[in-house]
């Protein structure tokens, strides 16, 4: 038998070397050229080229003069378009913030209850990821007419327990719209979390517990000083899904309360504005390529460089345990 | 004393008590995920007054009207095939381009390998949606925007970086006798390729398609960007046309809703197994 070398192809009995070599290099050449033009064109080219967008004016579609940061002012400084734009920022983090506690926390529950591997563990853990497979245009359609003032099931539900007290327009009002929005979320995506979760219980070295377990009566203690710091990759990954997840927030808001956040911009994320922007209110049929892709580049800076901090930060104190 | 003997012994009570609370909270949820679906698919079977007075009630089964008018009346059925072609197309792309890039880095040793691997992982941080300004403007010019072309290039953009990540690491683990034997029999690299690792490499193509399928088949914002003829619409955009012509005929929209809702459901269901592992594949490693 040839010695196994590094070099893959220089192990069979090669005739004519320099023949082969080159055959080599165009295989090599052919596996690797169509995937790395789709990624260039696809991926490369138009990330680097919503970058330059920012920088021009725009004429409907076609692109004008070269304006520096002026569509960066704008849409951080200058009325009204300012207004929206941090409405909207302030939204997606407060969208956040309730998704971290609802979906993740309960996803953590969840979790640790499918892991217990009670009787039903496996009926409950493909129910509790159906949503997550489920398109966002069905769920968002189905809640909004559950959602509906008069007819909707939630409404009908609370008057048919005797609360109907608590019946409320609830994606109407001011106050309930984006709590709605954000218990759809949670509904929909608890799922993903809680299965994250539940991959890094199930790696626990038994013996490890066995041992905690000696140590302590208090399971919550146990949770708190031995489970949660081994589970830290799975929730370094829930939490920054969700990060970039939040602010990116789209579909669900569009499908259940429209482009303009309503009511009042109450419901209004970064996402529908940018849309707005790029491709027109519907009423209003404006568009601006210009402030759109300032909006995209400034929403790319923060989400890349809060994510990739707080990843840095997340998976340090992984090692640290 | 006696009374904390009785408690001495630890974990029973306490254990009993803490999985009873866990299986309520499992149950609970359980039922918190299922009734909304549950309901969704009874009122599908109702009347606009059925579900109004009734909403809760168990419907007449044997009343497929709603279905038979969404399937009939409505392009659903065109918008389902549509969403096939694309879904298909695009998976079809992605695990074949996917796979080549893998092969060749996973089994090849060339310059510039690591540094072709980092550039397809550089794509895993990229929401591709934020640069969807460039893409409307390069398919206008390229002349495929307002057509399916457009859905599955992006798809198959997006889907590369998962798959290259997925079926590398898979093929790097890949023992290498099979292929030298093959070698030694005078079979060439692109015959290595085909009869013998790209059978290997099966059970990583199914956690790589089921990772980008789901997203794909259920993607909404790029046909609504892309997508203006409505005989071309995608399954989740094509509802909204539907929805916007039914809004006063409820049992109509749950049908349809309950109807889109159907095919992901059913695979999901036979392959939960492959579905939970593909989904979470980037998040568990």
């Amino acid at each position: 038998m040839p010695a196994p070398t590094l070099n893959g192809i220089s192990r069979t009995p090669a005739r004519t070397p320099r023949l082969r070599v080159s055959g080599r290099g165009l295989w090599i050449t052919f596996l690797l050229v169509p995937p790395v033009v789709v990624m260039a064109l696809f991926v490369i080219y138009p990330i680097f080229s919503a970058l330059a967008y920012a920088f021009y004016d725009w004429q409907g579609l076609a692109r004008g003069d070269f304006v520096g940061f002026a569509n960066f002012e704008k849409v951080l400084f200058q009325q009204p378009f300012a207004a929206t734009t941090w409405n909207a920022f302030k939204n997606n983090i407060f969208v956040f913030f309730a998704l971290m506690i609802i979906q993740n926390g309960l996803g953590f529950i969840l979790a640790y209850a499918l892991w217990r591997d009670l009787p039903g563990a496996r009926f409950h853990r493909i129910a509790v990821f159906l949503p997550v497979v489920l398109s966002t245009v069905i769920i968002g359609y189905v809640w909004k007419l559950f959602f509906h003032p008069i007819f909707g099931a939630v409404n009908q539900l609370l008057k048919a327990v005797g609360l109907g007290s608590l019946a409320t327009p609830w994606l109407g009002d001011a106050d309930t719209a984006l709590n709605a929005l954000i218990f759809v979320n949670a509904w929909a995506w608890v799922g993903f979390p809680t299965l994250v979760f539940l991959a890094g219980l199930q790696r626990i070295p038994s013996e490890i517990l066995d041992a905690a377990r000696m140590e302590t009566d208090s399971e919550l203690t146990l949770i708190r000083r031995v489970i949660w710091p081994l589970i830290a990759p799975s929730a370094t990954v829930c939490f920054v899904l969700l990060f970039i997840g939040s602010f990116n927030w789209f579909e669900l808001p569009y499908i259940m309360v429209g482009l303009d956040g309503s009511p009042y911009g109450n419901t209004d994320v970064l996402g529908l504005y940018f849309y707005r922007t790029a491709f027109g209110n519907q009423s209003a049929g404006i568009q601006d390529f210009g402030m759109g892709s300032a909006l995209a580049v400034l929403m790319f800076l923060f989400i890349a460089v809060v994510a990739t901090t707080w990843t840095i930060y997340l998976r340090k104190r992984e090692i640290e345990v | 004393m006696s009374m904390e003997s009785r408690y001495d012994k630890p974990g029973l009570l306490a254990t009993y008590g803490r999985d009873g609370l866990m299986q309520i909270i499992l149950i609970a949820n359980t039922v918190l995920m299922l009734f909304p679906i549950a309901i969704m698919v009874m009122s599908g079977f109702k009347s606009n007054i059925e579900i109004f007075q009734d909403p809760f009630s168990i419907p007449d089964f044997t009343n497929v009207s709603n279905f038979v008018a969404m399937a009939t009346e409505t392009a659903f059925m065109r918008y389902l095939l549509n969403s096939v072609v694309v879904t298909g197309a695009s998976i079809f792309l992605l695990l074949t381009l996917g796979l080549m890039a893998a092969y060749a880095i996973a089994r090849y040793e060339f310059w510039g390998s690591s540094f072709l691997l980092l550039f397809f992982m550089a794509g895993l941080m990229v929401p591709l949606k934020l640069a969807i300004i460039p893409l409307f403007i390069l398919f206008r010019d390229m002349g495929i925007l307002n057509t399916h072309w457009a859905l599955i290039a992006v798809y198959t953009a997006m889907g590369l970086p998962s798959t290259v990540f997925i079926m590398t690491g898979f093929i790097r683990t890949l023992p290498r006798e099979l292929e030298d034997a093959a070698r030694m029999d005078g079979a060439s690299e692109f015959r290595i390729m085909v009869s013998v690792m790209i059978p290997l490499c099966r059970p990583a193509m199914v956690i790589a398609g089921i990772y980008n399928l789901v997203p794909i088949w259920n993607d909404f914002f790029f046909p609504l960007v892309f997508i203006q003829n409505d005989a071309l619409k995608t399954l989740p955009q094509g509802m909204t046309s539907f929805i916007g012509e039914y809004a006063t005929d409820w049992g109509v929209m749950f049908a349809g809703l309950t109807l889109a809702a159907a095919p992901i459901t059913i695979i999901y269901i036979i392959l939960s197994k492959q579905f939970i592992n593909g989904m979470t594949a980037g998040a568990v490693k």
